[in-house]
């Protein structure tokens, strides 16, 4: 910033080395998928593979929506830039994801379309994302259980052979596993910290424990698929144990959160928080029909 | 130490943390410095109400990682103040209680997703005429901080300005909702520059001290100038009946801001003052148990820190 005349000083943080690309990097991208090979990968029913990039699309899109609803709530400001960092990482997983979806099904959708124009039934995220928010301990609670399950199937993804798969699971290994750390080191905090937190924390999971289970039932797709969830039971329940027992908090003794009729976020029957995430979500895009932002 | 003090002043040289400086240098800066970090964190709150309905995936991403920046610049900017032996803690108290203040402009309600991208183009634009000077302010780490905030805030107002192309080249209904936007914002974003040259009551002090470098009305004018190009290119009318060129100055005549209603907006019965305090007490309030928390279980790891430090 050579001069303190105002023309001249945007002008220097214009595009370069210096300018542009430094700040607010990976958000002002356009087109996720730019220059990748839209052709789907061969021996792999196109229609089963889109339903999955939906799936997990839609577990980050709907959690990142739910961080959001954090910002200017935190109880810290690093919280709050944290919070932020997390849900970016997911707003741009889940925009590649969304945008594989709309190639492989042929409907020639695009990430938004997908995002601002399904109905409810036709999201296919966990329940577990789209519960209410709670408090700061829920957040870090429900951060810890999907962080932890993520990471480790994002780590089998690695090799897919669906190019974007896996390359949103690459980069997705090591957002997971700060938002795993970041969720880990509040547990053992909290859980360890005073009576009250302790408390709120066995409170946040005994509320959220159940619905982990729904991460390691499998859908039809994902077995066709050969990307069976259930293996990741096993490890994910020792992470958590681990991260649990340094935080002094007891692993809690709760079942499962049933399916409806056999059907749960996976099949699009969610709970009643998903419908007003989704008003909100959708709103503004469809007060304007085919305008473009 | 007055004598150093003043001939480093002279100098155009920066006065650092450990310096000698008089009392009432020091308490202007801890104001000032104050002021502006709570005017980051209060102007999340406007921005933050479309988080949840931006109506493009693309669009929320960039929100987000523009409130993550605020967040960012309000950190810098405390660990500033911090250096002249105030704390975080004590400045966020007296910004919930009401004694210190945040800029005005945050107490407007942000009404449609255009308000998004004119207080991109105006409002941080209004903030870079006005910040860009501070780099070279006399208190070095003020204005080592404000080097990168400002870098952040010309990205921030090209990208609303880059959204407000984009709507303007849209449908009618999202035109009409641009000008809209300017017409409600545009008077605000004037009066950010604080009062006129006249009745400005720390000016002369803050400029001899080199905390500040252009007066109210030199710094306006220049917003202006800046800005009706940019508006005309846009292809929206800004809402001054005596906006004119004076081809004698070389620059824009333009009408007076109703500073009254600017008093009412400062003496806190703006559409949002209310609003914007309950929502940083809460989230302060609501906090706490988590900040005790922290506090409790850093307590009880004295063997841990030793070792590892």
């Amino acid at each position: 910033m050579s001069d303190d005349h105002v023309y001249l000083s945007l002008a220097e943080a214009g595009p370069g080395p210096d300018g542009e690309a430094r700040w607010a990097y990976g958000t002002g991208f356009a087109d996720p998928l730019l220059g990748v090979d839209a052709a789907p990968p061969v021996g792999i029913d196109p229609a089963d593979l889109a339903a999955y990039c939906l799936m997990l699309g839609d577990d980050a899109l709907v959690l990142s929506q739910r961080l959001i609803q954090w910002i200017t709530r935190a109880p810290e400001l690093e919280e709050e830039v944290a919070l932020a960092n997390l849900g970016l990482d997911l707003l741009g997983q889940a925009r590649r994801l969304l945008t594989r979806a709309g190639q492989l099904d042929g409907s020639g959708r695009g990430e938004d379309e997908l995002a601002y124009w399904r109905e409810e039934s036709a999201y296919r995220n966990v329940r577990l994302v789209e519960l209410e928010n709670g408090d700061f301990a829920q957040c870090v609670v429900r951060l810890l259980l999907f962080a932890t399950a993520r990471e480790e199937l994002y780590r089998r993804l690695v090799g897919h052979a669906d190019p974007v798969l896996s390359a949103v699971a690459a980069l997705g290994v090591k957002e997971l596993a700060y938002h795993r750390e970041y969720a880990a080191a509040w547990t053992v905090r909290l859980g360890d910290g005073t009576e009250e937190s302790h408390r709120r924390m066995r409170a946040a999971l005994d509320a959220l424990w159940p619905w982990l289970e729904e991460l390691f039932t499998p859908h039809e797709v994902e077995l066709r698929l050969g990307v069976d969830p259930s293996p990741l039971r096993a490890p994910v329940l020792a992470a958590l144990e681990g991260v649990l027992a340094e935080a002094t908090l007891p692993v809690p003794e709760v079942v499962g959160r049933a399916y409806v009729n056999g059907r749960g976020g996976r099949h699009g029957v969610h709970t009643e928080a998903m419908g007003p995430l989704l008003a909100e979500l959708q709103v503004v895009a469809r007060a304007h029909p085919g305008a473009t932002w | 130490m007055e004598a150093q003090f003043e001939a480093v002043i002279a100098a155009d040289a920066r006065v650092e943390p450990r310096d000698w400086m008089p009392e009432a240098y020091r308490a202007t800066l801890v104001r000032q410095i104050a002021q502006h970090a709570h005017s980051e964190i209060i102007g999340m709150q406007p921005e933050g109400n479309w988080l949840t309905r931006a109506p493009s995936l693309r669009r929320k991403a960039i929100l987000l990682a523009k409130a993550q920046d605020e967040a960012g610049h309000g950190l810098y900017l405390y660990a500033a103040a911090e250096t002249l032996g105030v704390d975080r803690a004590e400045l966020t108290e007296k910004l919930i209680d009401g004694r210190q203040k945040y800029s005005s402009i945050f107490n407007y309600p942000t009404l449609t997703f255009a308000d998004v991208g004119v207080i991109g183009w105006l409002v941080d634009g209004a903030a870079i005429c006005n910040q860009v000077p501070l780099c070279r302010c006399s208190y070095g780490p003020y204005a080592r901080a404000m080097v990168r905030i400002c870098k952040e805030e010309s990205f921030h107002q090209r990208q609303g300005y880059e959204l407000l192309m984009t709507l303007m080249a849209g449908t009618d209904a999202q035109r009409a909702m641009v000008q809209d936007a300017v017409d409600r914002w545009w008077w605000p974003s004037l009066m950010m520059f604080g009062p006129p040259d006249g009745a400005s009551p720390n000016s002369e002090r803050s400029m001899a001290w080199r905390i500040k470098r252009h007066s109210n009305d030199e710094l306006r004018r220049r917003f202006v100038d800046m800005t009706v190009p940019q508006a005309e290119h846009l292809g929206v009318t800004l809402p001054d009946p005596d906006l004119a060129w004076n081809e004698e100055r070389g620059g824009w005549d333009f009408g007076e801001p109703d500073w009254s209603e600017l008093q009412q907006v400062i003496k806190g019965d703006g559409p949002c003052n209310a609003q914007r305090i309950e929502r940083r007490r809460a989230a302060h309030e609501d906090g706490a148990w988590v900040r005790e928390a922290a506090s409790a279980y850093a307590a009880k790891q004295p063997a841990r820190e030793g070792s590892a430090g």
